[in-house]
């Protein structure tokens, strides 16, 4: 299964059923895995999201005025934030984008009080990288 | 493991006063922040290393000042102010002794360790460093002591010379000896590693680099906590330490320096309390150890730090080391339980801390998934990134122990790494 064929309200309706943290971590960390890895020349520092505690790649490719979005990280439950990231934001346009109220969606995702401080930096971080890739796009 | 059976008897001894035969459990009583409960789970605190708790004496020495003499400091005329500069100055005495250094002019008060080796590097370096000469750092350093020789060596056209560790997690002591030469100035190490807790030869290492010519520095946070630091017999030039690793507040430390360096350094922030006489046609300055003190300082944390120190003091220096050789030793064989685990550090010589990787999943996971079960670990590069880079791994998970731990928190942390491999396994 890749994540194409998950959809961003399947997670939120799964994250309301699954109401213990252990299985909403093993479902994070489920996303992470249908994402295909980015290839190591692809892991660099021009791609890389600072303010992340682990290693977080971000790489956008404009096709007509949609920006695709892929990628990765080096720790599993991270890599499964940047799956999510890329269900919120990926295909959309530059506009769209900037119009997605992210904090709200985490927020409905209860993610904010059950990911360590650290860890919702690192996805403030991934949302402010998107953002800034839009804005340069429009 | 043995069994449940062995498991209850350690927890048991443990309960009662240990072989170090340091009281834990009364110890515990007196840090109010240990009975808090995290996701409804006991707070299993493994991260003194990178701060420490602070018992209720030194967080009743804080609000004692504010609430009952408060005034600044120094130049004051009426008895508040008289009272908190005698509560300030007493704890420059504290501070001597607890190094033993010579004398209290000795003893510069800065915001933490940090501070306090960006003031060696701004004004002995500044004075004393020129171009070709070479500073020697080691491995295994914290950034607050490579980045100030950094900045240093960039701006005077000096070099940094940068001692191996070995696979164990010691110095290279060989190679050290070869590093040194006429050109060496500086030697700047840490006692203790805080991120694989080898504790460093720091008698030799300074022996080795007078014999060159060179001072020393030592970084000694990891060290103020865990055992007694004597500056004299380490004949270190400078020694820095901040209270908050040793269970005092946050925002205060020590840079110590031999006085007729000190003597002879220029001053580093301007200001008040640092001068003799102000003037437009020329300022001169105070003495010490007052000529590296500009404003007003951190007086409650000055004032906190002493009590801190007279706890651990009373606590005792050989009972705080036999516990903590225990606990190491205990959480070692415990760690050593999982196959996919790898300790980073085994150097004979080593403090209470357990830096870790695991095959299956990343610290950051790691971290995560025992936050949610209570128990606080640091993962990461531990502001240590080029001994990350000595033993090929981004980060690492350490947990670390001070006074308050026993063996219930190593069993907890195996607990949650039992966890962990549920999860990632």
């Amino acid at each position: 299964m890749s994540l194409s064929e998950v959809s961003l309200e399947e997670v939120v309706d799964t994250f309301e059923f699954l109401d213990d943290w252990e299985d909403r971590y093993k479902y994070i960390i489920d996303l992470g895995r249908k994402l295909p890895p980015l290839d190591s020349d692809e892991m660099v520092d021009a791609f890389k999201v600072r303010g992340c505690q682990s290693k977080v790649w971000l790489i956008p490719e404009i096709q007509s005025d949609q920006i695709m979005l892929r990628g990765d990280s080096d720790a599993h439950i991270v890599k499964g934030l940047v799956a999510l990231m890329l269900l919120v934001y990926s295909g959309k346009t530059a506009a769209d984008i900037l119009s997605v109220d992210a904090k709200k969606i985490l927020g409905d995702l209860g993610l904010s009080s059950h990911l360590s401080p650290m860890r919702a930096n690192g996805l403030f971080s991934m949302v402010e990288r998107i953002r800034e890739i839009a804005a340069n796009a429009g | 493991m043995n069994g449940v059976m062995e498991t209850a008897a350690r927890k048991i001894d443990q309960s009662a006063s240990g072989a170090s035969g340091l009281d834990v459990e009364s110890i515990r009583a007196d840090f109010p922040i240990l009975s808090q409960e995290v996701y409804g789970k006991p707070f299993t605190f493994l991260d003194s290393a990178a701060s420490a708790q602070k018992p209720k004496c030194v967080i009743d020495a804080e609000t004692g000042l504010y609430e009952g003499y408060y005034a600044n400091i120094h130049r004051g005329i009426y008895k508040f102010s008289q009272d908190a500069t005698e509560a300030y100055e007493n704890t420059r005495e504290r501070v001597r002794s607890f190094i033993n250094a010579k004398s209290t002019k000795e003893c510069i008060f800065v915001r933490g360790a940090t501070e306090g080796i960006n003031l060696v590097a701004q004004t002995w370096g500044r004075q004393n460093i020129q171009a070709g000469d070479e500073i020697i750092l080691s491995w295994m350093e914290h950034h607050s002591n490579i980045v100030p020789w950094q900045m240093l060596a960039e701006e005077k056209g000096a070099t940094i010379k940068v001692i191996p560790v070995l696979e164990d997690g010691s110095l290279d002591m060989d190679v050290y000896q070869d590093l040194l030469s006429e050109k060496t100035k500086l030697v700047a190490v840490a006692h203790i590693s805080n991120s694989i807790g080898t504790i460093n030869p720091i008698g030799p290492i300074t022996s080795m680099a007078h014999s060159a010519g060179a001072l020393v520095l030592i970084d000694g946070c990891q060290a103020a906590p865990h055992m007694k630091i004597d500056v004299q017999d380490l004949d270190a030039d400078f020694y820095a330490f901040s209270a908050h690793k040793a269970y005092g507040p946050t925002g205060i430390g020590v840079i110590y320096g031999k006085e007729h360096l000190l003597d002879a350094m220029p001053p580093w922030h301007g200001g008040g309390d640092m001068i003799a006489t102000v003037s437009f046609d020329g300022t001169t300055y105070n003495d010490l150890p007052y000529k590296f003190e500009a404003g007003t300082p951190n007086i409650a944390g000055g004032i906190a730090m002493a009590t801190a120190l007279d706890y651990i003091e009373n606590i005792g220096f050989d009972k705080i080391a036999a516990h903590e050789a225990d606990i190491l030793h205990y959480a070692t064989q415990r760690l050593s339980e999982f196959n996919s685990l790898r300790i980073i550090g085994t150097a004979p010589e080593k403090t209470a801390l357990v830096s870790f990787v695991m095959n299956d999943a990343h610290p950051h996971d790691v971290g995560t998934i025992l936050d949610r079960q209570g128990v606080a670990v640091r993962v990461g590069h531990h502001c240590a990134q080029p001994i990350m880079d000595r033993f090929d791994i981004s980060g690492t998970v350490r947990a670390s122990f001070g006074i308050y731990n026993d063996h219930n928190d190593v069993d907890r942390l195996v607990d949650g790494l039992k966890k962990v491999m549920d999860i990632f396994g």
